[in-house]
């Protein structure tokens, strides 16, 4: 028995029965559909969360003062004031998986330029700040270290600001603007960002060199928070230790229990975000996996319905030469065309409908290779679990009753 | 006729078992049927000749004896064996043609070499047009099965038996289903293929059918009653002619 001619008989008797043919992939094309769909979603849903958290760099590891201890009073984390621009020096000259590491200052300000003012927050940091927070400026330049060093005026300001203060598309490149009082030029403005995963306003900031904001606004001499970049991801928990020992040892504490500092990691928020978009993933597949199974015993139904209704025919095949196998292969090969024509079919249409849904919810989609090779797969499987059953029937049948049967 | 049996089977036995009654539907039958015969195969219903053309055709082995087809010990096959035997040395005709609805007669006729390797597109198409020129409905190859009349689907059913050029063509009932006029037309084909050399076992219960054959097996009780050589058969051409001519409808 060749192949071939099995594949044309499976082929012809699809085509003899069209709504028949239909109806079974029916099942199939939801099935796959949904799963397209349900993992675009899910799969568009995390990749969002995760680039959220990776516009604040991935690698990112962000050193906090503890709390300032007044009296036995105790006030927020990162409000203490124990932290200092050596310390930043000595993590940058000590730890060996840093890449990159900004000391932050923090405040906010009221900002002027001709009638208009802003309120916004001043975050003072050094050239390295941009290479962690992954910033970009596309429209003018970053200050220099020397222009940091000698607490130069100049400042980087955000889509918001310019927005607010100068109006919507206005050059405010070279425009001096006020800050409580003290002129700033605006060299530089951020790319546009949007808003965080947590709905605050990135672009509604302005940048300054570390010691203009540290000495000539808030006059001080200790630093809000450090951040810093690991080399990658995977030393990230090392340069973590590494950072933790430095910084006991400056601050000259023995038990890490009572370590006047925090550090956290990025992947450690991202993480917990990742996962519970991953498992939102799994679950819309489960559901989207369940329809394709219910669409494979539709494919089981209808294949039994049809082996009754053609036993005269497989009795007439057997006669005239069919193996047992033959008829087996036929049935099998008439499940697995529908089941991958439904797949095909299903691809499209899940492609469609993600992007519509894209389109209508705004929820971000991707449809990964992976996710299009699952459908197709489980479309095929299915196909072969639930045709299984039906052909073997048909090929157990004798040729004798097959024959007789009315 | 020559002396090589297509068919040579020596004390055939064949019982079913339903639950306790044990029924013996074939008692010892020894049967030969050589080259180019043409032989009906007659009897009451339950009388064996069912069973015989079962096991003749191997769809069905016997309880015990044996059976050679063409010189094979057909009980030493297994199942997918005797389904390239049924394949290549066997042509089936059946009382209700079974041909498969909504294909082409050419396709219907291709059926069986669809399931012989070695045939392949190209000659399949060929010799399917060959086997319905040979019954006379080349100009309707493309026509489905519900668009031919009774006689014609018969005789479809007649190409598909002949077309892998089996060593014998076996009819169960072929005009069963058929009116006397038609019924002579299908006889007049299988007394053609027979002319040319096909070797013809044919169950029918009607003696005016049997009258058409050289030789007629008579089964009683599950064993051969009466064998007898048909002294002058009748011609199908000539019997057609004295029928009187076909009513016209309009």
């Amino acid at each position: 028995m060749r192949f071939s001619n099995l594949i044309k008989i499976a082929y012809r008797s699809l085509m003899k029965n069209k709504l028949r043919t239909i109806l079974t992939m029916i099942g199939i094309i939801i099935g796959v559909a949904s799963i397209v769909t349900m993992m675009g979603i899910g799969e568009g849903s995390s990749s969002s969360i995760k680039s959220s958290f990776s516009s604040l760099g991935v690698n990112a590891i962000m050193i906090m003062p503890g709390a300032q201890n007044n009296g036995g009073v105790r006030s927020d984390a990162g409000t203490g004031q124990n932290m200092t621009v050596e310390d930043a020096d000595a993590i940058r000259e000590f730890c060996p998986d840093i890449s990159a590491l900004s000391p932050i200052v923090r405040t906010s300000a009221q900002t002027v330029y001709g009638s208009q003012n802003w309120h916004t927050s001043i975050f003072g940091v050094n050239t390295e700040y941009f290479t962690v927070r992954n910033l970009k400026i596309p429209k003018g330049t970053c200050f220099t270290m020397a222009e940091n060093k000698s607490s130069a005026k100049v400042c980087i300001i955000g889509e918001t600001v310019v927005t607010n203060l100068f109006g919507a598309g206005a050059n405010a490149l070279g425009q001096t603007i006020r800050i409580n009082k003290i002129p700033f030029r605006v060299i530089g403005i951020l790319e546009k960002k949007g808003q965080n995963s947590f709905g605050q306003d990135q672009d509604d900031v302005i940048l300054g060199p570390f010691y203009t904001v540290q000495k000539r606004m808030l006059g001080t001499t200790n630093v809000g928070q450090i951040i810093a970049s690991s080399t990658n991801e995977k030393v990230t928990n090392k340069a973590v230790d590494e950072i933790t020992e430095i910084l006991m040892q400056r601050h000259k504490i023995l038990d890490p229990e009572d370590a006047d500092f925090t550090i956290r990691t990025q992947s450690e928020i991202s993480n917990i975000f990742g996962s519970i978009s991953t498992v939102l993933g799994v679950l819309l597949t489960i559901m989207a996996f369940i329809s394709l199974i219910v669409g494979g015993i539709g494919i089981m139904n209808i294949m039994l319905v049809s082996i009754t209704e053609r036993t005269r025919e497989i009795g007439l095949r057997m006669a005239i030469g069919a193996k047992g196998k033959d008829i087996l292969l036929q049935f099998l090969i008439e499940a697995v065309f529908l089941s991958l024509i439904g797949g095909f079919i299903g691809l499209g249409l899940g492609v469609l409908f993600s992007n519509l849904v894209g389109l209508f919810a705004g929820w971000p989609i991707i449809i990964t290779t992976n996710s299009v090779i699952f459908a197709f797969g489980s479309a095929t499987f299915i196909g072969i679990i639930f045709g299984y059953l039906p052909a073997r029937k048909a090929a157990h049948m004798r040729p004798i009753e097959a024959l007789r049967y009315e | 006729m020559n002396d090589k049996p297509v068919i040579e089977t020596r004390d055939l036995t064949k019982t079913y078992t339903m639950g306790d009654i044990v029924v013996k539907a074939l008692r010892g039958t020894s049967l030969k049927i050589y080259e180019n015969e043409f032989v009906a195969i007659m009897g009451p219903s339950g009388s064996g000749k069912s069973t015989i053309m079962n096991i003749l055709g191997c769809l069905d082995v016997a309880t015990s004896g044996d059976y050679f087809l063409d010189g094979i010990d057909v009980k030493k096959n297994t199942a997918n064996q005797l389904a390239d035997l049924r394949n290549q040395k066997i042509g089936f005709v059946f009382q209700a043609y079974n041909l498969l609805p909504r294909t082409p007669a050419i396709e219907n006729v291709e059926l069986p070499m669809l399931y012989n390797p070695n045939i392949n597109a190209k000659e399949r198409r060929e010799r399917a047009l060959e086997a319905l020129r040979s019954v006379g409905l080349l100009e309707r190859a493309a026509s489905m099965p519900n668009q031919l009349s009774g006689g014609q689907q018969q005789r479809v059913a007649i190409a598909r038996a002949i077309v892998n050029d089996p060593v014998l063509i076996l009819a169960d009932e072929p005009t069963g289903n058929l009116d006397t006029r038609t019924s002579f037309e299908v006889m007049e084909i299988f007394q053609k293929m027979n002319a040319l050399g096909k070797t013809i076992a044919l169950v029918t219960h009607e003696p005016d059918i049997a009258e058409f054959t050289k030789r007629n097996v008579h089964f009683r009780d599950g064993s051969i009653f009466k064998d007898e050589m048909v002294a002058n058969p009748r011609n199908a051409t000539e019997e057609l002619k004295k029928l009187p001519p076909k009513e016209i409808t309009i």
